[in-house]
């Protein structure tokens, strides 16, 4: 059957003509693969109708098999189901599917369902199950959960995961791979109509923006189903030229020592302008803490944007956060201040111009955030950077460059992730129960699980079975049963609690934030509540609390007048800077040296033109590496010795790498050391001389004897032990206590860390315990990035420099690592007396 | 076993090990606190699949430390059990049939849920809020102790308390930056807090004025710290 002549594409083409538009090709394409059952993956920035690819397909294909009743055909069970990341995602494709199906004149229903979907519509959707159901990963497993799930997957014709490049590389992506690998069992494959001889086939597609492993992707997601299909899996790529322009805003001086943090938020009376010349304008943050600032002080500086500005992040409260995705969509708005909470999905039309202000880490996710603006194809989409340090506008000029050669981030999929492994055995356990033959079989299908030993298997059954160590005939261990072979979990409380843990989002404790007189602000981690006396104003969501009591998990509070508050400063959403970023970086400083030698340099970038005296002065003091160099200075101040090293590879590989260097070096001599670290390079500080010079400079860089290395100072650096939090709490070790019953599970509580402690004393073969330390490996040390750093400081030449004082690529590191024993004001005023008695020797110096 | 550590306080004698335990010479008795027995068990009951040696571990630890210093009474001031009864106190109750002659007084803690009868069965003297011994007070919670004695007295008289319940650790800072965190023994001028017995229990930091007392456990060694 041709796609052309197929009465499904007659309808859907005519539903475009009736409103003025035509299919894109990458759609039509898609439409195609679908009605020939195949799978694959669609790669398509948002915002182009990737939505429509994949959803019209599913109604051509229904079209095709129902042309004479398509339209008053309904119960059809269902037959698409759309994972997505985001539960403020799901609406809006929910909308848009909703108006197509309805336009058609068609009976098919959209169902929603995810944390937010009421108990009437779930058991509504019990009884009779939607022909569409939008479903996050965590709400799909719990649909798994359910007693007789798989009838409710027997009629399905595609599975779409939408924003899969979010998804892969994260836990929740394996959560999709262990979901797919049961579900593409459950299909019932045998015709249902004459016309259609053939059998059916369950179709597997991944809608996608472009990352560098495009291939990988796909690969991850079907391999489930590779033994199943007849048709080698495809890549549609929608090619549709965006054209994005990048404009730094520059300080009017340029600042020759650097620091994070404060550059930014003075820059913001450059932002009004832009703000007021565009139509909707997004800022983003890096941090919600920052977040926070930039909204106040954009309603200080302007006071008249007051009610066309709001604040968007992670920690406020939902309503109010739909609120201002809805006002962004009508275009009621005339900024936002955001985070990466808003760098996902929903389609923003009015936005016109972006401001990312500080690194955006990496090039995949400036993109993302470029695109947002102009979304309509083939409109020129706006993004100005705006650096919080001056050296910062090197990344600008970087990011130029990549863009220029589309040299993009991959996203590397997780492998052997045990501890999402044993909850989705129990997450089986509690509803139909499993036999582990098959089971084995499936996850050993999935791209995450292809590795799994027969040994590590069982050892996951031992644990859900037996609690791993036990003391015989005192053991009380209960939680998965072997009934005749089947494996079940019967407890009712173990059940429940194991429902409650499978939507865990792995984050610090957090407290709800509420006012005394009822209503919700937000919430905030408990450690910064911990903190703080009643009586103590801070500030969250835009607004100043006063923090009056804590009251069950729960902070209470009332609005504050003061003037002063805190702002609160929020762990993690620390991104380190990208490889391929690093990469263009270190490339970026050999035309530094073209301007510095004062060759005409054609096109070169405005951004480095600026920091020439900068660089002048890194150069006169030390040194400016080139790309084929590794800086390392050495530098002798009050506060002890110190040694920089400037890889440029992310904050995560420089903190392995002054473990392992601080282990190296304690090898040569007895010696302790403080670290400190951002993502252009690291500090070490010692109270005594680092004996590190030309003699065994390169041994010490060396990448021989690393994992072994690597391991022995990951011990001290305690990485594993911060990692195990997560796994502890996804493999069921951690239980978090019942929402609003917290005094019943008192004695089921303990750290993460004690769990740590006893783990590595009485079982330190355990399988939680050993993933902890491989994502270590993986993650947090990047060990694959670390090699490579290696092998490639080995091929290069390393340059070490004794400067008199402070340079300007140090001056960022020092200030950070102060920054964690101070409070802000206080460095704020350290900070600038540092700067200024630097510049005033510099002066001095030239004068003579 | 490091060589035990010791400490006067009022003229008596008493001495602190590394197995968080402290022997009073005098009246030969063997002072602990926070045992938590059972509490393994208690996870692993609820399918959390913490290791069970650790609850014998703490059993034989016990020993060893009975067999060293020959005590004719343990003192516990609170914490013994961690929650209800289940099947590792039944292995408790064997540990004791074993050591019969042994007295136990317990001091109740806040996790001391059993029955009355429970103890009386396992031959463990149950003091509910403070056991006294010449000018010796032992209280689970100084806390409440503190609250308690301001009510109701404010005598004079020359007296010390122990105490348990907080679990205290210490953190100390090297230089450079680097700080790491121990279990350890406070003694302040009226009263100690004791290190929890149970390696199944985590810490919280305490922060002790310059002239008290402070004993860290760094693995198998006691170092005072001021």
């Amino acid at each position: 059957m041709l796609l052309k002549e197929s009465k499904g594409y007659k309808v859907i083409l005519s539903w475009f003509h009736s409103k003025g538009i035509h299919p894109f090709d990458f759609q039509e394409e898609t439409w195609m693969h679908i009605i020939f059952m195949r799978s694959g993956l669609v790669n398509a920035p948002t915002g182009c109708g990737k939505t429509f690819s994949v959803f019209l397909g599913a109604l051509i294909d229904f079209i095709n098999e129902n042309p004479e009743n398509y339209k008053s055909k309904s119960r059809n069970h269902l037959r698409l189901l759309w994972i997505t990341p985001l539960r403020a995602l799901a609406k809006d494709v929910g909308r848009a599917m909703r108006e197509v199906i309805e336009d058609l004149g068609m009976q098919w229903q959209v169902g929603i369902r995810n944390g937010d979907t009421e108990m009437n519509e779930r058991q509504k959707q019990k009884r009779q199950m939607p022909e569409v159901l939008i479903i996050t990963p965590e709400s799909l497993h719990l649909l798994l959960a359910q007693k007789n799930y798989p009838e409710v997957f027997k009629y399905l014709r595609i599975l779409a995961v939408d924003e899969w490049h979010e998804l892969l590389g994260s836990k929740r992506g394996v959560q999709v791979e262990l979901a797919i690998s049961r579900i593409v069992h459950l299909v019932d494959i045998t015709p249902t109509t004459d016309d259609f001889t053939e059998n059916r086939q369950l179709s597997l597609w991944g809608i996608s923006a472009t990352i560098g492993n495009l291939e990988q992707a796909q690969e991850v997601l079907v391999s489930p189903i590779l033994d199943k299909i007849k048709d080698p899996p495809v890549i549609v790529k929608a090619k549709l030229d965006k054209r994005i322009e990048i404009e730094s805003v520059f300080p009017d001086e340029i600042e020759k020592y650097p620091w994070a943090g404060h550059l930014g938020i003075k820059l913001v009376h450059k932002v009004i302008p832009i703000i007021e010349n565009s139509r909707t304008t997004l800022i983003f943050i890096n941090t919600r803490g920052m977040s926070e600032r930039w909204y106040q002080e954009i309603l200080n500086v302007a006071p008249e944007l007051a009610g066309a500005v709001a604040l968007h992040h992670g920690s406020i409260d939902m309503e109010l956060r739909l609120w201002v995705e809805e006002s962004l969509h009508s275009g009621k708005l005339k900024a936002v201040v955001c985070t990466s909470s808003l760098d996902l999905g929903v389609d923003f039309r009015p936005v016109e111009t972006v401001i990312q202000v500080g690194s955006p880490k990496g090039v995949a996710r400036f993109l993302q955030r470029a695109g947002r603006s102009g979304h309509q194809p083939g409109e020129l989409s706006k993004i100005y950077f705006l650096p919080t340090h001056s050296l910062e506008l090197v990344e600008a000029a970087a990011l130029k460059s990549a863009m220029k050669d589309n040299f993009i981030e991959s996203r590397e999929p997780m492998l052997l992730c045990f501890d999402v492994l044993i909850q989705y055995l129990g997450t089986l356990a509690i509803g139909e129960g499993f036999f582990p033959d098959i089971i084995f079989k499936e996850i050993s299908s999935t791209y995450c699980f292809r590795e799994i030993k027969k040994e590590e298997w069982q050892e996951i059954l031992h644990f859900i079975t037996e609690g791993g160590e036990a003391l015989q005939q005192y053991d009380e261990y209960k939680k998965v049963e072997t009934i005749n072979g089947l494996y079940k979990i019967t407890g009712r409380r173990i059940a429940m609690r194991h429902r409650i843990h499978i939507g865990t989002i792995v984050s610090d404790a957090m407290m709800k934030v509420k006012f005394l007189s009822g209503g919700y602000v937000g919430v905030i981690e408990e450690y910064f509540i911990s903190r703080l006396n009643p009586g103590d104003t801070f500030t969250l969501a835009g607004r100043n609390l006063e923090f009056l009591m804590i009251k069950e998990m729960t902070a209470i509070v009332k609005k504050s007048n003061a003037k002063k508050s805190i702002v609160p400063s929020w762990t993690g959403g620390r991104m380190p800077l990208s490889s391929n970023l690093g990469y263009m970086l270190r490339k970026k400083f050999n035309e530094v040296h073209h301007l510095l030698g004062n060759r005409k340099v054609e096109n070169a970038d405005i951004e480095l033109l600026k920091l020439k005296p900068l660089f002048e002065l890194q150069e006169s003091l030390s040194h400016v590496p080139r790309e084929n160099e590794l800086l390392i200075e050495q530098i002798e101040t009050s506060d002890g010795f110190h040694l920089f090293v400037y890889p440029f590879e992310g904050r995560l590989v420089h903190e392995a790498m002054a473990a392992l260097l601080a282990f190296r070096i304690s090898r040569i001599l007895p010696i302790s050391f403080s670290f400190a670290m951002n993502d252009y390079g690291f500090e070490l500080l010692s109270d005594q001389p680092i004996p590190l010079d030309d003699s065994n400079v390169y041994e010490i860089f060396s990448d021989e004897g690393l994992t072994a290395d690597i391991q022995r100072s990951i011990n001290s650096a305690e990485m594993a032990r911060r990692k195990f939090r997560d796994v502890a709490v996804i493999g069921g070790l951690i239980f978090q206590g019942y929402p609003g019953e917290y005094k019943k599970t008192k004695h089921l509580q303990s750290s993460a860390g004690l769990l740590f402690n006893v783990f590595s004393e009485y079982d330190p073969g355990n399988l939680l315990l050993r993933q902890a330390y491989h994502e270590v490996m993986e993650q947090e040390m990047e060990e694959a990035r670390l090699r490579n750093m290696l092998e490639r400081i080995s091929k290069s030449k390393i340059i070490l420099s004794f400067p008199e004082k402070l340079t300007p690529f140090c001056f960022p590191i020092k200030v950070d690592s102060m920054r964690e024993d101070l409070s802000s004001e206080k460095l704020e005023d350290r900070v600038k007396k540092m700067q200024q008695q630097l510049v005033r020797d510099t002066d001095k110096k030239r004068i003579k | 076993m490091q060589t035990p550590v010791s400490h006067k306080i009022l003229n008596q004698q008493f001495w602190l090990t590394t197995d968080r335990t402290m022997f009073w010479e005098e009246e030969k008795a063997l002072i602990v606190s926070d045992l938590h027995f059972g509490k393994t068990g208690h996870f692993r009951k609820s399918g959390i699949a913490i290791p069970a040696t650790v609850c014998k571990e703490d059993l034989q630890r016990l020993v060893v430390q009975i067999q060293y210093f020959q005590p004719r009474e343990l003192i516990i001031v609170g914490d013994m059990f961690h929650s209800h009864a289940n099947k590792e106190l039944e292995l408790f109750l064997k540990w004791r049939s074993d050591l019969s002659d042994i007295k136990i007084k317990l001091v109740r803690g806040n996790h001391d849920i059993l029955e009355e009868g429970w103890y009386k069965n396992a031959g463990i003297q149950l003091s509910p809020q403070t056991l006294s011994m010449h000018q010796f007070h032992f209280v689970h919670d100084i806390s409440d102790h503190l609250g308690r004695k301001e009510k109701t007295e404010r005598n004079k008289e020359v007296s010390y308390c122990f105490s348990g319940h907080i679990h205290p650790g210490i953190r100390i800072q090297g230089s450079g930056k680097q700080s790491l965190c121990f279990p350890c023994f406070y003694f302040g001028k009226k009263y100690a807090v004791l290190p929890a017995f149970s390696r199944f229990t985590g810490v919280a930091m305490i922060y002790p004025e310059a002239e008290e007392e402070v004993f860290v456990i760094v693995n198998q060694e006691l170092i005072q710290l001021q």
